[in-house]
């Protein structure tokens, strides 16, 4: 308790000091942001209280702001599109199907058109807004993933030209796989004996997935591991400022 | 009646006297041995605190055969504080051979009483010795993570020093980068529109930061090059982040009266409404260069494909491994894993980020060691069966396994 009334001491305090100094708008940022993310780098360590805690409390604060933020990027939106409406910028009827949206979602999901009860989440059986995101969300939604099937086939169609080295083993390896992964590839090697089961297609197919695939996943994996760690300590340390804008002013 | 008081004095002080023989039984709630030859009786009670947490947890644990006579019906748990009140806190099933008790506070000796419940009654009634929760400082099992994360700091720091001295350092061209100045150069070219999505995910994702450290880059670019540049995001507080960063760079390119608030704009939260809007974007207004760079999930392909389909130049940088495989196939240039993390320090050339490159390299080069001796030792143990080998290849296997 002690370090959480001492951190928003010092976010109220920096936040009110750098309203009225200049300077100070760079600094105090980033002398909060060394002090919460040593804090957090601690409290890994250490596991008496506050130090859990602390982590549980800033992922909250985290989500108190996104909510807050919310207004903001709704705020956003809306000005976009109706300034697009107004100046009857290129494709402005668009916009209006996404104003209009907006604004009847906002509107059935505030006042819980169709709920008995106040105290209802918004998406009880017999809402409008549950109505709503069966009816038109999840399909859309759906829709959109479903492209995946075929951008994949059309993507698929053009890694595989086997134009290169690379290209030729990539396309073996994928061959293989798919091929492992259905019953054709048991049916096609399965007369195989004993001491050759290692290149029956679907062994082949996991040997594939699980040594190759796998070793190359945690090379990138170790690298991305090192990649977090250096970002984070050049934020912590204020080396990397560009989340601030820069260093420039 | 001379008979009856002497009588009852006489009792009254042998019980007085015997009573701490029954002590233990009154601490335990109804202890009844039904038959002893049928019912077992759990033994060997062990209260003890965990190691490593922040307190608040004891660990009850006993012995009970696996095999026996007639199965329990349920073992019961009390708990004693203070050594007076007892208090009925669980009831586990048979094959159970310990229990946590969250509900105790530091500081505090508690002791605890397992008992048999069987159908004809309850045997049991030990009580164990007292055991104390506390909070632990440090948590040892960490100590590997400690002792690396150590390591791996002190290269950072030690080239970020060094190249405070003014030493100059060497990296690596990486394709991805030097092409974002062609990506913009082409569309600048085209009068067509830059589009840069720093990933769907929020701020407290370092891969969205990293985005936005690219995107000072890219901005800075635009500015100088007069061209439109477009950034769609799905959060609002990367909104935010965004066009504070755009801002900025625009006044370090000299050009603020180029920047618009219009440049960074929010969307949506949901991935698939966030796709569809940028499909959208791309399909209408034909950007000459695509640029994603941040945390993307089954998004990627489609914005990719979409952005293939346009003739657009693409260049995507993430560390989501799944998706990789994604934008190596639909883009020109894709930043793996580890490069999107480069990049910023690449494109703003700043001493300081280029050294910790250098830092994560030496940070590599130790995983690589480690990695190679840990499977060179894991070998010859196997060969060999020496200890010696197999104590080296646990000990190496152990020390980078976070518990």
């Amino acid at each position: 308790m002690f370090f959480l009334t001492l951190l928003l001491l010092l976010l109220l305090g920096s936040v009110g000091l750098a309203f009225f100094i200049r300077p100070l708008r760079k600094f105090f940022p980033l002398l909060l942001t060394l002090f919460t993310g040593l804090l957090l780098v601690v409290a890994l360590f250490i596991p008496a209280q506050p130090f859990p805690k602390l982590e549980e409390e800033f992922s909250m604060w985290f989500d108190v702001i996104a909510v807050f933020s919310f207004i903001l990027g709704g705020g956003n939106l809306l000005r976009v599109h109706l300034m697009k409406i107004q100046q009857k910028k290129r494709d402005w009827q668009y916009s209006i199907v996404t104003v209009t949206g907006f604004v009847i979602v906002l509107v059935i999901g505030l006042f819980k058109v169709g709920s008995k009860n106040w105290s209802d989440p918004y998406l009880a059986q017999g809402t409008a807004f549950k109505w709503m995101y069966d009816a038109v969300f999840v399909p859309l939604q759906a829709t959109i993933f479903s492209l995946l099937a075929f951008f994949v086939a059309s993507a698929a169609f053009r890694a595989f030209r086997a134009k290169t080295r690379e290209a030729t083993i990539l396309l073996v390896a994928a061959f293989i796989i798919l091929i492992g992964r259905t019953p054709v590839g048991v049916w096609l090697t399965s007369w195989l004996p004993n001491p050759l089961q290692f290149f029956h297609i679907p062994n082949l197919s996991t040997w594939i997935l699980s040594v190759p695939n796998m070793a190359g996943q945690r090379a990138i994996m170790i690298g991305i591991a090192l990649g977090i760690i250096s970002t984070s300590l050049k934020m912590i340390l204020g080396i990397e400022r560009s989340w601030l804008g820069g260093d420039e002013s | 009646m001379r008979f009856k008081s002497t009588y009852w004095f006489s009792l009254s002080l042998l019980l007085f006297f015997i009573h701490p023989l029954f002590a233990n039984q009154v601490l335990s709630p109804n202890p009844t041995v039904t038959n002893p030859f049928v019912e077992v009786a759990p033994e060997n009670v062990v209260a003890k605190d965990l190691p490593n947490n922040s307190g608040k947890v004891l660990q009850v644990s006993w012995n009970f055969p696996d095999t026996l006579p007639i199965m329990p019906r349920t073992i019961k748990i009390y708990r004693y504080e203070h050594d007076t009140i007892s208090k009925h806190i669980a009831d586990v099933t048979p094959n159970v051979k310990s229990f946590l008790d969250t509900s105790v506070m530091n500081g505090i000796p508690y002791r605890y009483s397992v008992q048999a419940e069987y159908p004809t009654g309850i045997v049991g009634g030990l009580i164990s010795e007292p055991a104390i929760a506390k909070a632990e400082w440090f948590d040892r099992s960490k100590i590997n993570l400690f002792v690396i994360a150590l390591i791996l700091v002190s290269f950072i720091l030690g080239y970020i020093f060094y190249s405070e001295k003014g030493q100059r350092l060497f990296i690596r061209k990486i394709a991805g980068i030097q092409a974002i100045e062609e990506a913009v150069g082409r569309a600048t070219e085209m009068g067509k529109p830059v589009l840069f999505v720093p990933g769907t995910q929020d701020m407290d994702n370092v891969q969205t930061i990293a985005g936005l450290t690219i995107l000072s880059s890219v901005a800075k670019m635009t500015a100088k090059y007069e061209t439109k540049l477009d950034v769609p995001v799905s959060r609002s507080i990367t909104m935010s982040t965004g066009r504070e960063t755009v801002h900025e760079a625009y006044l370090a390119a000299g050009r603020p009266d180029l920047y618009s608030d219009d440049i960074v704009h929010y969307i949506t939260d949901e991935q698939f409404g966030f796709v569809a809007a940028i499909d959208g974007i791309m399909v209408r207004d034909r950007p000459a260069a695509c640029i994603y760079m941040g945390a993307f999930f089954a998004e990627s392909l489609i914005l990719a494909e979409t952005g293939n389909g346009i003739g657009a130049i693409q260049i995507a940088g993430t560390a989501m491994p799944t998706q990789l495989p994604f934008f190596v196939a639909a883009c020109d240039y894709t930043l793996i894993g580890e490069e999107l993390f480069a990049a910023s320090a690449y494109l703003s050339g700043d001493k300081r980020s280029i050294a910790s490159l250098k830092g994560q390299d030496m940070g590599k080069a130790f995983a690589i060691v480690l990695i190679a001796v840990t499977a060179l030792f894991s070998t010859l143990s196997v060969i060999t069966g020496n200890e010696f080998f197999t104590n080296i290849s646990t000990f190496l296997l152990n020390l980078t396994i976070s518990k």
